[in-house]
């Protein structure tokens, strides 16, 4: 462990009392409560902490926020590690390890750094003008490319960590809590309105905290600090007031509805994390705002010049940052650069917190207000000069300073001798770039603002207004005044009483004008002879060479300018680079920047953690599963559960020892031999009440239901209005106007969306009402020739007999002591009934026809016996119904109702559903009555031979597909079914079932589907 | 995402509807004398206009009526809404 | 044309790359062309290129509202693939593979044509029995496809949930080795360049307000650049097709809905192959650059406006995590939306239209860029001989009223659902 060898000894806003121990790429440091990761680094003299993206070149920590381009590390280790994750906005915390990226085998000597020799013919878009010969090479290529690639590592594991979601409603949301943020949360507050303010740092106050004023401490009492703290306090004692901290708003979407992340525990470490159970990492708000408040601060941006990469140039706010409010100073000897006044600031502060200011290098010929007091403290400033490369490798060691010619262009031009100046430290300044992400989001327009050089939020189009440097005011007094109004405003708008704007304090914290005076100085042109890389994006290793090859070579939108050169790209979105490197552009194109035009922001902000969005809803929870009345006696009796759509369903009941087939062929051989029962709970039941609940029957139907008696069911058949089968299911009468439909398990709920679509909007003026009750009722089919034997038993007030209770009958009447329905219908083709009961008494039901049908040697099947038996009774099911069959080709032609209209039947007659290639239902058996026929094979005419993976050397004519096929028990040969050209003529033929995916063609004997009675006397028997 | 003004149950978040399309298709009062041109505009064709769009939802996790909705399909705006049944006040443009 | 090669690369980088010449004009646009292609994304540019390359017509203009490859083709998540099972789809999607598998070289520009596989995955059991009749229609087809149980599977994807207690359980899947992904924005340029230097005018910031018409036939199209006259006019405006095609009139089976796509942070390689995911609705891969890209389901609802909502973002999300709960602590980059025009049956419309002299290729729902290659192709052909070729002869846009739909999802006519 080292000392920390940069730290100030008083003042920030760390507490060195205390201390806290962290690693960066395995070795221990020390830093203070208050640090950042990158505030503890610079403290103890790490200046590389990372390599760029391309050219492997090492880099420093530029920024003191969360538009940090480089600092970026590999966070924590095993499940918790986090890639990329911005140094600049990790808190630190005891414990904390860290390790830098892209780099092999060390930071500091990184052998891909080679790549860098070679960086003249990799400049932007290299990679679409070679690698193309032999074209069986790219994926050789590519391999290298990605590995080079990609920054940070992926965790491997789960993350163990969890994730909340909160939905909010307010009247006023603010974003951002910098003097106009809090300034916006007072006047919107005290007018009683619901008021949530996100700051994404650890405390409110904004770029006031970065100030030596806010420091505060016994011997200099702050205005700005306890306007802080008081501003704070008030909100804090406000009901209607939430203040998020370390909560990014991250997004603005449609109808106001912005999305926040809240970093609850991403300060903490394990242990403290761990003393709150309920704690999540993080929390992601949805927040449904009337009225938004941005004040979301400013960004400053630097200048452009060679060498301005190198560890140890920084912008002025930061390094202002850095020694204000975390006590560190960045350096020991600090050339300033800048078009502007604010880093006249930053100089000043370094100078108090003793970094010596080599000079101040300020490219406007005059000066600027500042320049002036500067001098008065001994500061050498070079007005009119500029900084036209930074010397150094792994850091800075010194910049080369030359005049700015005064007939120079918009891009400067350097002039004049050049002087050398040593230095550890370039703080740079650019200007500052309002922050009008989420403004721009939101659908609101942006301006160039020609007098602060950058854009500002235009006119709005939702609910929302900027207010302080977002919207390119920078005098605090004005921030406070602006959020004031515009706090004040929203709550008005929200309905809430005018407040009078408070009062502007009269200690303001210094601030002088923030705008670059006349044409800011974008990039400093190389001096004669300089070859330095001259970086825009420094993550994505972007120059202002590179942008000009982009625009030499015709890729002139500034679209086209991102996507050749990456530009903008990375991981901080062009956060400190887009504005240059638009303007960079318009000096080549020779337009104004706001002809060139600004690139769309979209959301996030900054990243967001995936696992935040997605919050509980993940892994088991991404979807519901639903269980019937009955699961606990399936789990209880060995069931393997299979998911059909949402629910879960006995699959089949293994006994010990049984191998899945055996247990699988056992049961529906049983049930046609015996009897069985299986749990129909997830088919769909819709209750249909009305006069007119015929009539619709009749018209959502392609089968007549107009003479359904009550007592009776009937089986219907469903189109979609494009004339294909939809769905199929039964229909019973319960009484004069009440009828029950049942669907298949998956079309459940959209047959219900189409039949009240079509009752609502088609059919306004029919009486009728449906509802689902799918989950009122536990609903048991009983199959198999003793089933009317075991119902006697449970059921003895309805009389089974086949006179009294014929086939496609119905009777309400006890089952077990519970108040049932009986419907006597089959999908299996056996003599069999389905039970309804309220599903709360679903599972006593089920236990006491178990135990009835003891005597009988009863059984309970699963879904794949039940598939076997409806396939051997030739029953359609999704593998048939699947949004391509039209009902013919089904075989329910003669079904289709002649003497009314109904839902498809004008489509059902169009020449591409009734010409003579349709495929229609068939069954086929193997010709040798034993080979298994493949699943979803294809119908070919003829015998083909093996079909390699590459696919057939020249296209093999197909004439149908297998829709399902298994092995019959009770037939003791395979079957299928399959949909086939004309296969109703073709009863008899031998074809083939081709399944090159699995290696085996069979050839098959085309037969009627049903194979299994087809008079149907076991079911009416 | 939306806010839908349910005419029954007030304003609700996009995700308690499901969308259901153009909602000025009037299926022909009599589909047998309808002509093969009539029926396919009637199930395929749509007019797709850009700005406002006279729509179906269905409060499906709620009252689940069938709504009519008119937005702006450049803006996500929504300019009305009201009832299945009946026409929606206001004009289309 | 300066070609491009490693040689021209070297050299130019002893130059400091001040000799690249622009890799397209910048022409005014003439007063009267041969053929006028609406939309300078990837489709119009490759019809602009194999009409001069196939059918030597070169007096050809593709005029575009904004930047060339601004559109779609800047915006899809950049799968391609083939694994189709209706037949005319699985051709017409196996001619644009093929023109893929020679792009790279043909164009002198590289595509980055990443031919990682496709691999959707299976988490039922009739799932797999619709993926084994998929998969046999393609090798029936002349297609590359295996079929992969659970260890070929997991072995391929070590970081997806392949447990028995997943929510959706692998049970196998369905995978296209020669699908991959390609690089979006070099197709577009590609094309622009060798469609440029075979003498295509590419005339951008030109927007199309008008068709003009002449009795049954057009005459041209009334720009925001003044009149501009042409003999045949080839409709390629993936998402805004509606809303040009009535410019001349017609009604379409079409709904222009929003699709997201969304970008997680680079990291090193993770992810080897496309992943795809019906049951739970999403896709994902990795580009070179190490973002995992990944996309599922339309915001649901008709826009014009390219942005979509959040509930969309959480819902895909979600479904990745599920599948690779390793994921969970990157973080989303960037989201972003295109305009997809979606039609009644899911499959696109490359044909003539009723009017004499104009085209459409259009409708291309989700999966337009893998087509990119051979849509240009057979529409070039289209334009040029007056008749499609066999291998879009199916995309009429008669079919819906005739009942001949290619409903590879078998949904219905449902735009949203397909």
């Amino acid at each position: 462990m080292t000392g920390q060898p940069f730290r100030i000894a008083e003042g920030g806003r760390i507490d060195r009392a205390k201390p806290l121990t962290f690693t960066f790429d395995g070795r221990a440091y020390q830093g203070f409560q208050g640090d950042t990761l990158a505030s503890a680094l610079l403290a103890n003299g790490v200046r590389v902490v990372g390599r760029s993206f391309k050219y492997h070149r090492p880099r420093g920590i530029v920024t003191a926020g969360s538009e940090e381009p480089n600092a970026l590390v590999q966070l924590r280790a095993g499940g918790r590690t986090e890639p990329n994750t911005r140094a600049t906005c990790i808190e630190l915390f005891d414990g904390l390890s860290a390790e830098s990226q892209n780099r092999w085998p060390s930071v500091d000597f990184d052998l891909h750094a080679l790549t860098g020799l070679f960086s003249r013919f990799m400049p932007s878009g290299f990679y679409y003008k070679t690698f193309k010969w032999p074209a069986w090479m790219w994926m050789t290529y590519e391999k290298f490319i990605r590995h080079a690639a990609g920054m940070g590592r992926s965790p491997t594991v789960a993350d163990p960590d969890r994730y909340d979601h909160r939905y909010g409603h307010c009247d006023v949301l603010i974003a951002g809590a910098g003097p106009a943020g809090l300034a916006a949360a007072l006047a919107a507050g005290r007018t009683g309105a619901r008021v949530i303010v996100a700051d994404e740092r650890c405390e409110p106050g904004g770029s006031l905290l970065d100030h030596a004023a806010t420091q505060g401490g016994p011997s200099a009492p702050s205005a700005a600090a306890d306007w802080i703290a008081q501003s704070v306090a008030e909100l804090e004692a406000m009901p209607e007031v939430t203040l998020l901290r370390r909560c990014t708003v991250f997004g603005y979407y449609d109808h106001n509805m912005l999305g926040l992340l809240e970093q609850v525990a991403d300060h903490q470490s394990q242990s403290q994390s761990k003393a709150d159970p309920f704690q999540p990492r993080q929390r992601l708000w949805q927040v449904r705002a009337k009225q938004v408040v941005l004040a979301t601060g400013a960004i400053e941006r630097p200048i452009v010049f060679a060498g301005n990469d190198r560890p140890g140039v920084m912008l002025a706010a930061a390094a202002r940052a850095y020694v204000n409010r975390y006590g560190v100073r960045p350096g020991n000897r600090a050339v300033v650069f800048t078009n502007n006044d604010s880093a006249y600031e930053a100089a000043l502060d370094l100078a108090a917190a003793g970094v010596a200011v080599a000079a101040i290098v300020d490219c406007r010929a005059e000066g600027g207000a500042l320049t002036e007091t500067a001098r008065a403290q001994g500061m050498d400033c070079l007005t009119g000069y500029a900084v036209v490369a930074a010397k150094g490798g792994k850091r800075v060691t010194g910049v080369t300073v030359m005049a700015l010619a005064e007939d120079g262009d918009a891009g400067g031009k350097v002039t004049g001798g050049r002087r050398a100046i040593a230095c550890d430290l370039v703080c740079v300044s650019g200007g500052w770039n309002p922050t009008v992400h989420l403004h721009s989001q939101s659908r609101g327009k942006v301006r160039f603002d020609d007098a602060i050089a950058a854009f500002v939020p235009g006119e709005s189009f939702q609910a929302e207004r900027s207010a302080g440097a977002a919207r390119g005011t920078f005098a605090t007094a004005a921030c406070r005044a602006e959020g004031a109004a515009a706090g004040g405003e929203a709550a008005r708008l929200a309905g809430f009483g005018d407040t009078p704007p408070p009062a502007p304090s009269g200690d303001e914290p210094r601030q002088a004008a923030l705008a670059p005076a006349g044409a800011p100085l974008w990039s400093v042109p190389q001096a004669p002879g300089g070859h330095g890389k001259r970086f825009v994006d420094q993550q994505h290793d972007v120059t202002a060479e590179d942008v000009a090859l982009a625009v030499r070579e015709g890729y002139h939108s500034v679209e086209h300018l991102k996507r050749y050169t990456t530009l903008g790209m990375a991981t901080d979105q062009g956060r400190t680079s887009n504005v240059i490197g638009l303007a960079i552009l318009a000096q080549l194109l020779g337009k104004d920047i706001a002809a060139v035009g600004a690139t769309t922001f979209r959301p996030p902000y900054t990243p967001v953690c995936l696992g935040a969005i997605t919050g509980r809803e993940t892994g088991r929870h991404f979807a519901p599963t639903r269980r019937s009345a009955m699961h606990p006696w399936h789990q209880a009796r060995g069931a393997r559960f299979v998911a059909a759509g949402m629910w879960l369903r006995p699959q089949f009941y293994a006994r010990p020892n049984e191998a899945m087939m055996d247990a699988i062929h056992r049961e529906a051989k049983h049930v046609r031999q015996h009897v069985g029962m299986v749990d129909v709970s997830t088919l769909g039941k819709i209750d249909i009440q009305g006069p007119d609940a015929a009539e619709f029957l009749n018209r959502v139907y392609i089968n007549g239901f107009k003479k359904l008696e009550t007592g009776r069911c009937r089986y219907g058949v469903m189109l979609r209005e494009d004339g294909l089968v939809f769905d199929d299911g039964t229909v019973t009468r319960l009484s004069e106007n009440r009828y029950l439909m049942t669907t298949t398990t998956a079309h459940a709920g959209p047959v219900m969306a189409h039949l009240e679509y079509h009752l609502q909007v088609t059919w306004p003026e029919l009486k009728v009402h449906v509802v689902s009750v799918t989950e009122e009722w536990s609903a048991i089919a009983i199959a198999g020739p003793h089933s009317r034997a075991v119902l006697e038993r449970v059921a003895g007030g309805i009389d089974m007999s086949n006179r009294a209770f014929p086939f496609m009958g119905f009777r309400q009447g006890a089952v077990a002591g519970v108040p049932g329905r009986v419907f006597r219908i089959s999908f299996s083709g056996e003599l069999a009934y389905e039970i309804n009961v309220p599903a709360d008494h679903g599972l006593f039901v089920w236990e006491a026809m178990m135990e009835a049908g003891g005597a009988f040697d009863i059984i309970p099947y699963g879904t794949e016996a039940m598939s076997i038996l409806r396939t051997e009774k030739g029953h359609v099911v999704g593998g048939e119904i699947d949004g391509r069959t039209s009902a013919d080709d089904l075989g329910f032609g003669r079904m289709m109702s002649q003497a009314k209209d109904f839902i498809g039947k004008h489509s059902a007659r169009r020449p591409g559903l009734v010409d003579g290639h349709r495929q229609q239902l068939v069954g086929l058996t193997p010709t040798d009555r034993k080979t298994r026929i493949p699943r979803g094979a294809r119908i070919v005419a003829e015998p083909i031979g093996q079909v390699p993976k590459s696919g057939a050397a020249t296209p093999v004519g197909m004439i149908g597909a297998v829709t399902s096929q298994c092995y019959s028990p009770n037939l003791d040969t395979p079957i299928a079914l399959a949909l086939v050209e004309r296969g109703r003529d073709r009863h008899g033929e031998i074809l083939y079932a081709a399944s090159p995916v699995a290696g085996i063609t069979v050839p098959v004997t085309v037969r009627d589907p049903v194979f299994i009675d087809p008079q149907g006397e076991r079911l009416r028997g | 995402m939306h806010l839908i003004k349910c005419p029954w149950c007030g304003e609700r978040a996009e995700m308690e509807f499901t969308y259901g399309g153009d909602g000025t298709l009037t299926r022909p009062a009599d589909p047998e004398a309808a002509s093969d041109a009539e029926w396919t505009d009637y199930v395929y064709f749509r007019d797709n206009p850009r700005g406002p769009h006279e729509e179906l939802w269905q409060h499906a996790s709620g009252c689940r009526r069938w709504i009519k909705v008119r937005r702006n399909t450049l803006t996500h705006e929504i300019l009305a809404t009201g009832p299945a049944d009946r026409p929606l006040e206001g004009n289309a443009s | 044309m300066t070609r491009y090669s490693i040689f021209s690369l070297v050299r130019n980088g002893f130059g400091g790359h001040r000799d690249w010449p622009e890799a397209w004009r910048s022409p005014d646009p003439k007063p009267e062309y041969d053929v006028v292609i609406i939309g300078g994304g990837g489709h119009g540019l490759a019809t602009a290129y194999y009409l001069a390359k196939e059918h030597g017509v070169a007096n050809v203009a593709v005029v575009e509202k904004d930047w060339l490859g601004g559109g779609n083709t800047g915006r899809n998540t950049t799968i391609v693939r083939s694994n189709y099972m209706i037949a005319s789809n699985a051709h017409l999607y196996e001619k644009s593979m093929k023109l893929w598998e020679g792009l790279s070289q043909d164009l002198n520009y590289n595509v980055m044509f990443s031919q990682r596989g496709v691999l959707n995955l299976a988490h039922s059991d009739p799932q797999l029995d619709a993926f084994a009749r998929r998969g046999n229609s393609m090798r029936l087809n002349g297609i590359d496809a295996e079929l992969l149980d659970r260890d070929q599977v997991e072995a391929m994807v070590p970081l997806l949930d392949c447990s028995d207690d997943a929510r959706y359980p692998v049970m196998g899947g369905l995978l296209q080795r020669r699908g991959g992904t390609a690089r979006h924005d070099a197709v577009a340029w590609g094309y622009a360049r060798g469609a440029d230097s075979r003498g295509v005018d590419i005339i951008q910031q030109c927007e199309v307000t008008g068709i003009r018409r002449d009795g049954g036939r057009v005459t041209g199209v009334e720009t925001s650049r003044g009149f501009i006259g042409a003999k045949k006019i080839g409709i390629a405006v993936a998402g805004h097709t509606g809303h040009v095609a009535a410019m001349a009139g017609l009604r379409l089976p079409i709904e222009s809905h929003v699709l997201q796509a969304m970008v997680s942070e680079p990291v090193k390689p993770v992810l080897d192959t496309v992943v795809t995911s019906g049951a739970a609705h999403c896709y994902i891969s990795q580009t070179d650059k190490g973002d995992l890209v990944f996309g599922g389901d339309l915001d649901g609802w008709n826009t014009y406006a390219q942005r979509g909502n959040f509930p969309i973002i959480e819902h895909v999300t979600a479904a990745v995590l599920t599948l690779f709960p390793a994921f969970s602590r990157l973080r989303l980059m960037r989201a972003w939306g295109g305009v997809v025009d979606m039609t009644m049956d899911g499959s696109p419309i490359i044909a003539k239209l009723p009017v004499e002299g104009l085209f459409l290729n259009g409708g291309w729902c989700y999966g337009g860029f893998k087509a990119t290659p051979g849509s240009g192709w057979v529409f070039a052909h289209t334009i040029a001989q007056n008749r499609p070729h066999d291998l879009n002869a199916a995309f009429t846009l008669e079919r819906f009223g005739q009942g001949r739909t290619i409903d590879e999802k078998g949904a219905g006519p449902v735009p949203g659902a397909h």
